[in-house]
Order: C-alpha cells, then sequence, then structure tokens
C-alpha cells in the first residue's frame, strides 16, 4: 500500500480533465457542455488542492475557494443565457448555435 | 314719432314674408301666400304712409333729414376702424344699419311701396295659373326689402348692400322661367352686366368716403358743401364718374343698357316693378342722393346729361320698330331713364326725380297692361299678331291708353310735366350749353310719341291678326289684375300735378319739397363763380315767354308723333307696312336689329365670334395673352427647367456612379473581397473553436516538449 502521492492526484485530475474535455467537445446539449465545464473546473480545483498539500500552505485552497465561486457564478451566467437563447430559438442544442461568426 | 323711430320696420316687413315663402312656403296654400306677401306689402305701404306724414311733421318743411342708427357694422365709436384720409387726418369708418329719411327717400318709399303694392295684387291675378307660386312671391318681397333697404340707407355701404341686393332679386326673377334657355341667359346678361356697374360704384362710393371722410351721406354732403373743395376737384370728378358707372349699370344707360331689353324674359309684373318703376331708377336715386359732390364734379354732370341724352334718342329709335309689346316698353324704360339722367346731368336734379315719379306710375301702368295685353292673348307677345282688342278688353285699353297719353307728353296727363320740365330745365341751364341736349330730347319726344302711340294702335286698333282660337279666347283680365291698372291709371293722371309749374299758374309744391335737398349747389356755386349767380335766379327766369314756346312745341311733337302713330297703323291689317321699312330699309334694318349692339358686344367683349380659330374682342386677346403665356412665357420657363433638371441627372450620375462607386465603394468592395479568405474561418460552432483551441494547445505542448 504505497502513499498517494500528488502525482496520483495529477493522473486523477487529468483523466478528469479530459472527461471534462470531450464532454464539451462532442456532447451537444448546452446543458451538459456546461456541466462538462465543472468537471474541466473541478479537474483544476484537484490540481490545486493537491499542490497545495505538496507545498504544505494554504495558497492552493484559496485558489480552489475562488474557482468554486467563479464556477458558481458561471452556472448562473450560462444558464441565464442559456434561458434567454432558448426563448428566442426554442432550441438547446449548441450546433444550432452558429450566430458567432463574421 | 310711433313710425319714424321705428323706420327700420319698413324694409322688414317683406323680408319677413320673404323669409316665410323661403321656409314654408312649399306647404302654404296660394290663399296664405297672398296672406303673408301681399299683407306684407300693403303694411309696409300703410306704414311708410303714416312714417312721411310724421316725417313732414317733424322737418316742418325745412326737409331737415330724420336718421335713425340702429346700431353700426363696421367701425364704431371706439374706432377700432380708421382710416387715413388724404389731408393726413384720421377718420373713422362708419357703415350703419341706419336709416335715413329726408324728401328725396320719401318720394322714393311712397312709390316704391305704393306701385309695389299695387304690382303684388295684380300678380295674384296674373301668376294664379303658373308654377312656383310662392317662389314668386317669396322673389316679389325680398326685392321690395332690397329696394327699401337701398332708399332707406344712410350711408353707401347699407345703400350697395340694397343695390346687390336688388340686383340678386333681378337676377332671380329674370331667370323665374329658368328651364327656358333665354331666360336663364338673360339673367345671367343681367347680373353680368350689373357687375361691371356694381365695380364702378364701391369704387367710387371708397373713393368719396377716403376723400370725404364718412360713408354716411349727411356727413359726405356737409363736407362737400364746406367749402374745402373747389368746383372741379379732379378726385371728386372721378369719384363721381366711379358712381355714374354704377349708376349706368343699375338704370341701363348706354353703353351698359344691353341687360334691360333682355331682362323682359321675366313675369310680366316683374318687368313692371323691377325693370320699369322702381329697380332701374336705383341709380338716379343714388345719383341725386350724391348731389353734393355731383355739383362740384361739372365734368361728371356733363357726361351724366350727355350720356342720358345719347341713351334718350338711341333707346327710343330701337323702341320704333321692335315687335315684341314689352320690348318696345323695355326700350322706351331705357330711354326715358336717359331724360332722368339728362335732367340731373343739366342740374336740375327735382326735375329728374320728379320724372321718376311720374314714369314710376305710368310705365308700371303700361307693362301691367301689357301683361293684361298678353293675359288675353293667351301667351302671344308679338303685335304682328294682335289688333282690335279695344272692344274685348275695354279696361286694359282705356287704361293703357291713358299710359300712352301720359308718356306721349300730352297736358294734363303726368308724363307731360315732368318731360316739359326736363326738357325747359335742358333750355335754360348754364346759360344755354345744353341746347343741343334740348334738340336730342324733343327729337326723344317725338319718337316716344310715335312708338307708344305704335303700340296702342298695332294692339288695340285695326284687324284682328291673331289666330282663331287665340281670338276665341280673349277675355279681361280678372279684377285683381284690372284693379291695379285703374288705381295706376288715376295715378298717371293726377301725380303731375303735384309738380304743376309757376309758368302754368301752379306752385311746383314737388320741387318745393324737394329743394332742401338739391338747394345745395347754389352756396357752392356763389362761393366759387360769382358769374354762375344767374343760375340761382332761375325762379324769375321761370315766367320766360321762351318756356310757353318750348312747352307748345313739345305739345306739338307729341301729338304729332300720335297722329302720325295713328294714320299709319290705326287700320293696320295683316300685310301692314312699317313705315321706315319702306322709306328707308337699311335703317330699318340697322333699328330693327338694336344697332347691333349685341353684335358688337358679342365681337368685342363676350368672345363669341371666331375669325376662324381664333377669337375676337377682348376675350380673343385674353385668349392669345393666354396662349402667350402659355407657350412662350412658359415654355422658356419650362424649357431653363429641362435643362436645369439634365444637368441636374448628370450630376447625379456623376456623384452616384462615379464619386460613390469608384471613390467611396471601391475600396470598400476591395477590403471585402482581400478579406473573404478571413473570413472563412470563422463559421460560428463553439464547440468547433473548443476543439481547435484544444489540439493548438497540445500542438504547442508536444512541440515544447520535444524541443
Amino acid at each position: 500500500m504505497t502513499d498517494i502521492t500528488t502525482l496520483h492526484y495529477l493522473v486523477v485530475a487529468a483523466a478528469l480533465f479530459i472527461l471534462g474535455v470531450i464532454g464539451v467537445l462532442t456532447r451537444r446539449n448546452v446543458v451538459i457542455v456546461l456541466m462538462s465545464i465543472e468537471l474541466i473546473l473541478n479537474a483544476v480545483n484537484l490540481n490545486l488542492v493537491a499542490f497545495s498539500r505538496m507545498w504544505g500552505n494554504l495558497h492552493g485552497q484559496m485558489f480552489a475557494i475562488f474557482i468554486v465561486v467563479d464556477a458558481a457564478a458561471e452556472a448562473a451566467a450560462g444558464l441565464g443565457i442559456l434561458i434567454a437563447f432558448f426563448r428566442n430559438k426554442e432550441t438547446v442544442n449548441v450546433d444550432e448555435i452558429d450566430l458567432l461568426k463574421w | 314719432m310711433l313710425f319714424l323711430d321705428h323706420i327700420y320696420l319698413i324694409p322688414l316687413f317683406p323680408a319677413f314674408g320673404a323669409a316665410m315663402m323661403f321656409f314654408f312656403g312649399r306647404r302654404l296654400q296660394k290663399a296664405t301666400v297672398n296672406a303673408v306677401c301681399v299683407g306684407a306689402v300693403v303694411i309696409a305701404f300703410l306704414f311708410a304712409c303714416f312714417t312721411v306724414v310724421e316725417y313732414t311733421h317733424y322737418a316742418h318743411g325745412t326737409g331737415q333729414p330724420f336718421q335713425k342708427i340702429v346700431y353700426t357694422w363696421l367701425g364704431s365709436g371706439d374706432s377700432q376702424f380708421s382710416f387715413v384720409k388724404k389731408d393726413g387726418t384720421m377718420a373713422q369708418i362708419n357703415a350703419d344699419a341706419g336709416f335715413l329719411l329726408d324728401p328725396l327717400s320719401s318720394i322714393w318709399l311712397l312709390f316704391v311701396t305704393g306701385v309695389g303694392m299695387l304690382i303684388h295684387i295684380y300678380s295674384t291675378g296674373y301668376m294664379a295659373h303658373e308654377g312656383g307660386y310662392y317662389r314668386f312671391f317669396g322673389y316679389l318681397n325680398l326685392f321690395m326689402f332690397s329696394m327699401l333697404t337701398l332708399i332707406l340707407a344712410n350711408n353707401y355701404m347699407l345703400l350697395f348692400v340694397g343695390w346687390e341686393g336688388v340686383g340678386l332679386c333681378s337676377y332671380l326673377l329674370i331667370g323665374f322661367y329658368f328651364h327656358r334657355k333665354s331666360a336663364s341667359t338673360a339673367a345671367n346678361k343681367a347680373f353680368i352686366v350689373n357687375r361691371i356697374g356694381d365695380a364702378g360704384f364701391i369704387l367710387g362710393a371708397l373713393t368719396l368716403s377716403w376723400y370725404l371722410g364718412s360713408f354716411r351721406f349727411i356727413d359726405i354732403n356737409a363736407a362737400a358743401l364746406s367749402g374745402a373743395f373747389h368746383r372741379g376737384d379732379p378726385v371728386l370728378t372721378v369719384a363721381a364718374l366711379l358712381l355714374f358707372v354704377g349708376a349706368c349699370g343699375k338704370s341701363a344707360q348706354l353703353p351698359l343698357y344691353v341687360w334691360l331689353p333682355d331682362a323682359m324674359e321675366g313675369p310680366t309684373p316683374v318687368s313692371a316693378l323691377i325693370h320699369a318703376a322702381t329697380m332701374v331708377t336705383a341709380g338716379v336715386y343714388m345719383v341725386a342722393r350724391s348731389n353734393a359732390v355731383f355739383v362740384l364734379a361739372p365734368n361728371a354732370m356733363k357726361t351724366v346729361a350727355i350720356v342720358g341724352a345719347l341713351t334718350a334718342v338711341f333707346a327710343a329709335s330701337i323702341g320704333l320698330v321692335q315687335n315684341d309689346i314689352k320690348r318696345v316698353l323695355a326700350y322706351s324704360t331705357v330711354s326715358q331713364l336717359g331724360y332722368m339722367f339728362l335732367a340731373l346731368g343739366v342740374g336740375a336734379f327735382a326735375a329728374g326725380v320728379f320724372h321718376v315719379f311720374t314714369h314710376a306710375f305710368f310705365k308700371a301702368l303700361l307693362f301691367l297692361g301689357s301683361g293684361s295685353v298678353i293675359h288675353a292673348m293667351s301667351g302671344e307677345q308679338d303685335m304682328r299678331n294682335m289688333g282690335d282688342l279695344r272692344k274685348r278688353i275695354p279696361i286694359t285699353f282705356w287704361t293703357m291708353f291713358i299710359g300712352m297719353l301720359a308718356i306721349a307728353g300730352i297736358p294734363g296727363f303726368a308724363g307731360f310735366f315732368s318731360k316739359d320740365e326736363i326738357l325747359w330745365q335742358t333750355w335754360s341751364s348754364e346759360g344755354g350749353a345744353y341746347r343741343i341736349l334740348w334738340f336730342i330730347g324733343i327729337a326723344t319726344a317725338l319718337m316716344t310719341a310715335f312708338y307708344m302711340g305704335r303700340l296702342i294702335f298695332l294692339t288695340f286698333f285695326g284687324q284682328a291678326r291673331m289666330s282663331h282660337e287665340t281670338e276665341h279666347h280673349v277675355h279681361e283680365s280678372p279684377k285683381s289684375m284690372t284693379g291695379p291698372l285703374v288705381a295706376l291709371a288715376i295715378c298717371s293722371v293726377f301725380a303731375g300735378w303735384l309738380g304743376l309749374p309757376h309758368s302754368l299758374g301752379g306752385t311746383n309744391r314737388f320741387e318745393k319739397f324737394l329743394e332742401p335737398v338739391f338747394a345745395t349747389e347754389a352756396p357752392v356755386m356763389r362761393a366759387e363763380e360769382p358769374a354762375q349767380l344767374a343760375a340761382g335766379q332761375k325762379e324769375e327766369e321761370r315766367t320766360d315767354p321762351m318756356e310757353y314756346g318750348l312747352m307748345a312745341l313739345s305739345i306739338l311733337v307729341g301729338i304729332a308723333g300720335l297722329m302720325w302713330a295713328h294714320h299709319v297703323y290705326s287700320r293696320a291689317g295683316k300685310d301692314y307696312v312699317e313705315p321706315i321699312a319702306a322709306k328707308a330699309p337699311p335703317l330699318y334694318t340697322l333699328l330693327y336689329n338694336k344697332w347691333f349692339v349685341d353684335e358688337g358686344y358679342d365681337y368685342i367683349f363676350t368672345g363669341r365670334r371666331k375669325l376662324g380659330k381664333v377669337r375676337l374682342g377682348v376675350m380673343g386677346a385674353g385668349e392669345a395673352s393666354s396662349w402667350f403665356d402659355a407657350k412662350i412665357i412658359d415654355g422658356a420657363v419650362n424649357d431653363v427647367g429641362w435643362v436645369t433638371r439634365a444637368v441636374a441627372t448628370l450630376s447625379t450620375w456623376w456623384d452616384k456612379w462615379i464619386i460613390d462607386g469608384v471613390g467611396v465603394n471601391g475600396p470598400a468592395i476591395l477590403a471585402r473581397m482581400l478579406s473573404y479568405p478571413m473570413r472563412l474561418l470563422e463559421w460560428g460552432l463553439v464547440q468547433w473553436y473548443a476543439l481547435v483551441m484544444v489540439f493548438g494547445l497540445l500542438g504547442f505542448g508536444v512541440y515544447y516538449m520535444w524541443k
């Protein structure tokens, strides 16, 4: 039984991050996309907390808390935009949202 | 003062009748129409009689005018409306609903209401079988209202209101049978010709008020006689001439007389009331009313006298050969009006007014008599188809015979006194400067006697020339028509006796009564031209033996004319010959066609004549100048416009394609084309962006790891 080192955390976080990226890139539903972004953010949080533990100070944890707050704000703003968008287009499929172009 | 204070009621009685006819006439029975309309005029007549009686007590023979101002409808005491007089001072405009009664308006008031009343009664018989009965009487009452307003007005503006009112009623009544084209045309002609005169009248009245500072007759007379203006003042001359233009229109003088003969299209009582007795004398009234101004304008007076004399002889000459019984009388009216203006023009205002007064009776009588003849003849108006009516309609015959004697100037009848007075005044005034006009006058008297004799003898003597059916229908008119005839015949005899001249042992009460109105010329003349003092001594001249000589001559002329007519026409058969046509055919053609005046007017004014496609006369000049304006002036304007437009089009093209196209849009298009590949990078799908981002980061990561 080996100790759980920073590397373990990083591997889990990387896995989590890749799951999130895949979700963002592949899912059509914006709600799922937003949830996948949460995964990415939490992967980062995990990294930060892991590094905080490695260095033995609280800087990383403080960043993690900021990111949690930021995630909440981002979820609120994202869902708000989503609802406004749904009212106009009656869809939440991200491949049908293609206005952001020239 | 009961009646004098309520003088404004006199015009209001017939106005009430007219209003009743206007609102309820269609639903009323003929008897009700008679009661309202004839009643209104009878009341107005009685009221007028009492008013004049009260006035004579009020004035005590001084002729002091009675003025009653009900209210001032234009301007007021607060001088809201004022204007600058020619001397720079301010004067107020005062146009009142005000009434002026003086000897002059008293005379008009009495004979207008009196003759008007008789003609209303006559009309109940004459119009009994006509359609539009209530309309006819409504118009007649409206006419009475306007005429009474005209003669009772105390200022030029209210007089003008009445003046236009009678013109309107004249129009309505001439066109009474409006379904007949000739009647509506005649109505238009009357209205339009009168309008020319009206323009002169209103300009004259405004000039006077500008120059003398008031519309009111009393103020104008006072100002004119104040001595501030000298005899022959140019502005006053112009004003007087303009007023006379108005009189020419209304009173049918040369050159505006043409409407009156055509006005005979109206029903005969209308011809009698409006176009013989009352309305056409409005011009005489207006000139007499403005006598103070005319006295200061000797050239205007001369014009009046000459126009009057020429009209008299001109119209009489046409009357010699006309065959329509009413047209003869119409030309006779024009001619007699000429006499009146001749009198006014030579300064014998009272004589002119006297002739108006007597003429009103005998001419109304003759017209009503002719109406009675037409009635008997089942509508026939051509004297060639009459004859031998003497025994069949005796009352009409005898009354018309009296009328003929009166107008021909046979002693003892009304026309003699007034006509002789005019001729004598023409002979004697201005030291004899007008004697040529006297010759014209006496020649007219001869013609008058002849054509009146012709009318009577052709109608009542000789052989019956009508068709058998018409002859069978001949009948005397009902009492409602013969009654007024008899009354007017009596007046035609006795009205003249009011003015029995001094030379025949009378006192000339008529002129005495009028003297205060017209005596005004003496002081001016005394102040200005002492040499004219002789004019003030006419009283002494009256016993001039010359007057008896001239009187005898005019009697002789009258009798000669009648005898000649008797000789020619009294045994006229179906193939009778006009003496003028026999002796001088060209002259006959000229007279029969009324000197071709209407045709001349067609050439000069009305624009009915064309030469090829070109219209002649004033209208032609108008058309030519219209063509010039449309083609040349407007053409040039349009050409300039076209050039401007072409230049603008070119400039627009330059701006649109060269400036905007090459200069402004060109670089933009270039930028757009060049930017096209860049734009392809942005296709809008967020996940693709994210994918690119991920692979990009991976790429960077791999690159830096391997390096």
